[in-house]
């Protein structure tokens, strides 16, 4: 387990367990009793110290290395999917996953920040900084999915679009452009489901859901806390209080009526148990995909609709 | 006067002779700069004298979510339209240019640096539905530092609520023209300054997603000159034309004039 800073209350009672389980096997004790009360010691520590957190100590959780990231959710909601490659006009961007599947019987398409679970991974997903052709790829294949007529997916995980000369070179400003106008043509539902780091318009290039869902400890802001404190203080530390003032948080996005669901996640966060995580996150992409099946009209206008509506109101 | 409040030109460092640089459209008679125009002269040199009427002026943003840096945003925000005499970043209305009606929208790099918030977000999506609904070409000058940091994800839903505005427009047939002035970066580019169908520029102006100095530092070098630059666009294919601000309202013209009698979809 990777801790976070906050956590360390839980590193010893953990590493308590893990010798309690040690000794029990070596000796053949029966340990259940000190392992169920340390057990449940933890839990609760976990419980207190997530009912607690602050904004960007959720920024941490959202980014936490051992978080389920989009392949795992991919294997987890559609274990028989095919990857599908390249924006057909200049090269496959490693930084945004896309594949086709069947969700318990439903073809789905899903397109996501790939930002990956180790180094090796993070390195060729860019750490999910996607270029102009990742976001090329991902309209080309919601076109795809439209054709399908098969519901499209989105799994948000990126810290922003790249900043590279080659990006700014072949347009991402353009792409990331076309990509958040284009969707609003895409004729199947969409549901966008915020992973992890939801940054900006790297973030909103493929995230123009007709429903969007945050995980619990997810994060979604216009500037990473850091980015706003140097900005704004001319003072990259002071990134705590520019994200409690960000309302990046889901509970805090729902609350202004900016998204449309938080997604639970177990206590200790999707990290500590990632199938459960998982799992929720799949009951609510299906039971949203179900509901928007049933919209009466075309869900262009439906998507159309829910972002003009969108608070604050305006006289 | 004291050197320091001599007005210099941002191109070569030279000091400007203001009744002259004025008189030549704020582009600097030695070295050609294009400098920023103020918003309310901007609409002056492009449109018909007196055809410009001015819709949902009245828009003021409101601090959402209890924004402070330096100073409360609510402040900030007071503060700017005393200064200005402006209500945000964004004018619109409707306007002719060498005749031709049309909705136009130009953006006011004065207002906390032409930063999109919701009534940018909020104006540029009734222009659209204006346009579309008047059946008449749309035009908008974009010029932005990007999203408006003190709205947060407010302002980030602003892109996907001018876009989707922008995206039926032009579903239905409609015109729209993207005039780029200096600078554009962030969400502006990432949305509506890049969706015209035709999309021309200002010499030299500076565009991009990220901003030159976050590039820097992401790939720890510098950059080369001239990067990001309209010149630097037209030459990567972004951009269909660079137009001397002393030929913009003839080259709107010229278009509109091309353009006239496409009758749009009837919805
Ligand atoms: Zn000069």
């Amino acid at each position: 387990m990777v801790y976070l800073d906050f956590e360390k209350p839980v590193v010893e009672l953990e590493q308590k367990l893990e010798e309690f389980r040690k000794q029990a096997i070596a000796r053949s004790l029966d340990l259940t009793n000190s392992i169920q009360t340390v057990q449940r010691e933890i839990e609760n520590r976990l419980e207190e110290i997530y009912s607690n957190l602050t904004p960007y100590q959720t920024v941490q959780v959202a980014r936490h290395v051992m978080r389920p990231k989009v392949q795992d959710h991919v294997r987890f909601m559609t274990p028989d999917y095919i990857m599908l490659h390249g924006d057909r006009y200049f090269a496959d961007d490693h930084a945004m996953w896309a594949s086709v599947g069947s969700l318990d019987g439903r073809t789905v398409f899903i397109i996501g920040h790939n930002r990956g679970s180790n180094v090796k991974e993070n390195i060729r997903g860019n750490f999910g900084m996607a270029s102009p052709e990742g976001y090329r790829k991902a309209m080309r294949v919601m076109e795809l999915a439209d054709k399908f007529h098969a519901p499209v997916i989105t799994l948000l995980d990126t810290p922003g679009a790249y900043p590279g000369i080659g990006a700014e070179e072949r347009g991402q400003a353009e792409a990331i452009a076309s990509n958040i106008r284009d969707m609003f043509g895409i004729k199947v539902p969409i549901v966008t489901v915020v992973i992890g780091e939801g940054g900006s318009g790297g973030a909103l290039g493929i995230g123009v859901g007709d429903r969007v869902l945050m995980m619990k400890y997810a994060m979604y802001s216009v500037i990473s806390p850091e980015g706003c404190a140097s900005i704004l203080f001319r003072d990259g530390t002071r990134f705590r209080e520019t994200a409690q003032m960000l309302k990046l948080t889901a509970p805090d996005l729902k609350r202004l009526g900016l998204i449309d669901e938080v997604i639970d996640e177990p206590v200790g966060g999707a990290h500590r148990s990632p199938v459960e995580a998982m799992t929720f996150v799949k009951e609510a992409v299906k039971r949203n995909i179900s509901e928007l099946l049933e919209v009466k009209g075309p869900i262009t206008d439906y998507r159309y609709n829910k972002y003009k509506n969108l608070p604050p109101k305006m006289d | 006067m004291p050197e320091d409040n001599v007005q210099k030109c941002k191109g070569c460092n030279r000091p400007l002779d203001m009744p002259a640089f004025e008189a030549n459209m704020r582009i600097c008679p030695k070295c050609g700069s294009h400098e920023q125009v103020p918003v309310r002269e901007r609409i002056k040199m492009t449109v018909d004298e007196g055809s410009f009427k001015e819709l949902w002026g009245h828009l003021v943003s409101k601090d959402l979510i209890g924004f402070a840096d330096s100073k409360p945003y609510a402040d900030r925000i007071t503060e700017t339209i005393d200064k200005t005499g402006e209500n945000d970043a964004i004018v619109t209305g409707d306007a002719l240019i060498h005749g031709t009606k049309v909705a136009i929208g130009f953006m006011n790099f004065g207002f906390i640096g032409g930063s999109m918030g919701v009534v940018v977000g909020e104006k540029i999506m009734r222009l659209a539905e204006h346009a579309l609904k008047e059946k008449v070409p749309m035009i908008i000058f974009a010029q932005s530092g990007g999203a408006r940091m003190q709205e947060s994800v407010f302002s980030l839903m602003q892109l996907a609520r001018m876009s989707g505005a922008i995206y039926r427009f032009q579903e239905h047939g409609g015109l729209y023209i993207s005039v780029i002035c200096n600078p554009c970066t962030g969400g502006a580019s990432a949305s509506f300054a890049f969706q015209g169908d035709l999309i021309i520029s200002e010499p030299g102006a500076l565009i991009g997603f990220a901003g030159p100095r976050v590039i820097e530092q992401t790939i720890k070098q510098k950059l080369p000159p001239g990067f990001q630059t309209a010149e630097f666009l037209q030459e990567k294919g972004f951009l269909d034309k660079v137009v001397d601000r002393k030929n913009m309202r003839w080259m709107l013209g010229k278009v509109l004039s091309l353009y006239r009698g496409i009758p749009m979809e009837v919805i």
